[in-house]
């Protein structure tokens, strides 16, 4: 579904990523882990087109998306989940359901189905996304993103700071997702939860794919968490 | 007395349209738009032009001009964003520098092709409403509520439409915006000609009361500038009672008092001093989080 070719990508002269291919299959969960600057979110922002990509390619469901925009990126199907939720703060949880909604013209419908799978959303469609506590934040930022009926949803780290109910809430919601087909790369630093809901797991250090392992040979004393997140 | 307050009245109208233009620009795109009195100055010079042509229907040449004017400098705004704002990435220290040039090119073109001099457009109707205690203005009338209706009209566009939904979301956080498939560049060139535009329609409204001049920007630049600091960025209501606020004091201070304009400048440089040290986000913006 989301192919990544040998990609490099940085910010102004700086390069992060050096060479990193991966392939996010439909209805599959890729866990990506790797240390505090390996550069785990700056590969979602590259496949977003919101940082360039200065070589390499991305397509997605065979579609070349090097180079596009991000506003074209994300009409094509691919719903962004950013690291530290990223709201817009001052507008309602209305608007912002909205704004996904009108990223691919979405009506009623797709609204509906969102709002389903977080009730304590609807109830609060009139209130300030900043006024929110930090679940429901982040139950918003994956509504949000939902709202673009993705073909790819990307994750970044969405348990982080977040209590063990609401972490067992996220982990159900991206097991239902992968079963209606979507392909979700999430970016996850615990290890029980990546155990959890992992088909596959891409470990990065320092910009580079390390080591990709399939999820069910690995548990909670495998080597590669120590290794490659210092765990 | 009641004068000098339909007088405060009618720049309080004025300012405010030339002021949310600025804010718009300056709350959206972060850019501090120095041309903005230049695009004022177009619009009233536009409209001498377009009401030249029609010397024999000023009102229909009027009418004309209200229209067309705005949408010129709107143009000539969102040329100028593609062509140099938008190159310099919206960065905020060169986009000033930019606009100053952008200031100076405006000013030179327009002496150059309507010249040095003052001159007079004339108001589309000349009639006077009988208040209870003065005849006044019909015209002058006509300038308030046409302000009051298009402030309204961007006050609904920006809080009851898609695209103001679309500008606030770019304004909160332009990456995310982008991330969720808003054409920011397009949302950027549309902010800066609306701001523009909003500069030009309050000038042609102006433009038969105080005459058209190629000079004629610097004073709405600093009184926008005045009323956007005092009443806090980004802050439409900030604006509008702040617009109210120093339109008023002027039209007091030179119309009741007859202090020279000059006394009312420093007046609102005062409050401007007063507002910057004891509410630095403006009389009704929220504090910085
Ligand atoms: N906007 C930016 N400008 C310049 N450098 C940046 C920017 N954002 C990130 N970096 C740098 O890129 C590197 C990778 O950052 P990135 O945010 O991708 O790491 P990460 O793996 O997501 O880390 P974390 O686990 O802390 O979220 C870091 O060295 C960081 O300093
Ligand atoms: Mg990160």
């Amino acid at each position: 579904m989301l192919r990544i070719d040998a990609i490099d990508a940085g910010y102004g002269p700086t390069r992060v990523l050096h060479g990193l291919s991966l392939e996010v299959r439909a209805g599959e969960v890729l866990c990506v882990m790797g240390r505090n600057g390996a550069g785990k979110s700056t590969l979602m922002k590259a496949i977003m087109g919101l940082v360039p990509a200065q070589a390499g390619s991305l397509t997605l469901d065979g579609v070349r998306t090097t180079g596009l925009p991000a506003h074209a990126v994300a009409r094509l199907g691919i719903g962004y989940v950013p690291q530290g939720r990223r709201l817009f703060g001052e507008l309602s949880v209305h608007e912002n359901l909205e704004i996904g909604l009108m990223a691919r013209r979405r009506g009623q419908r797709v609204r509906d189905h969102v709002l389903s799978l977080f009730p304590r959303l609807r109830e609060r469609l009139g209130q300030t996304a900043r006024t929110l506590s930090g679940g429901e934040q982040q139950m918003l930022a994956i509504a949000r993103a939902l709202c673009l009926e993705p073909k790819v949803l990307l994750m970044d780290e969405p348990t982080e700071g977040l209590q063990p109910s609401m972490i067992t809430l996220i982990r159900e919601t991206v097991r239902d997702l992968r079963a209606t087909g979507v392909a979700i790369l999430l970016v996850e630093q615990r290890v029980d939860t990546v155990l959890q809901v992992a088909d596959r797991v891409a470990f990065i250090l320092a910009g580079r794919l390390a080591e990709i392992a399939d999820a069910r040979g690995l548990d909670a004393g495998a080597p590669q968490f120590r290794q490659y997140v210092g765990v | 007395m009641l004068l000098a307050l339909m007088e405060g009245l009618v720049s309080a109208a004025v300012l405010a349209l030339t002021a949310v233009g600025l804010s718009l620009t300056f709350g959206v795109m972060r850019v501090v738009n120095v041309a903005h009195g230049e695009f004022f100055m177009l619009g009233a010079v536009l409209a001498w032009f377009v009401t030249q042509a029609f010397p024999g229907a000023p009102a229909l040449g009027f009418a004309l001009a209200l229209v067309v004017c705005p949408l010129c400098v709107a143009a000539i705004a969102v040329l100028a964003d593609l062509l140099v704002l938008k190159r310099l990435a919206y960065e905020p220290a060169p986009t000033i520098v930019a606009t100053i040039g952008l200031l100076y090119v405006l000013q030179q073109a327009a002496l150059s092709l309507f010249g040095p001099d003052a001159r007079p457009v004339a108001p589309p109707f000349d009639f006077r409403v009988q208040l209870p205690w003065f005849g006044y203005s019909g015209y002058k009338l006509c300038v308030i509520l046409a302000a009051l209706a298009l402030l309204g009209l961007v006050w609904a566009l920006l809080s009851r439409t898609r695209i103001g939904l679309v500008m606030r979301a770019t304004r909160i956080d332009r990456e995310m915006a982008r991330a969720f498939a808003i054409n920011v560049d397009l949302v950027y060139a549309g902010v800066f000609g609306l701001g523009a535009g909003l500069a030009a329609v309050a000038a042609v409204l102006i433009v038969p009361i105080r005459q058209a001049h190629y000079l004629m920007g610097a004073d709405p630049l600093l009184l926008s500038f005045i009323v956007v600091i005092i009443g806090g960025l980004g802050s439409l209501r900030g604006t509008l009672a702040a617009a109210l606020l120093i339109g008023l004091m002027d039209g007091l201070l030179s119309t009741a008092l007859f202090l020279p304009p000059t006394v009312a400048r420093i007046a609102a440089t005062l409050l401007v001093a007063l507002v910057l040290v004891f509410r630095p986000q403006g009389l009704l913006g929220k504090a910085a989080a």
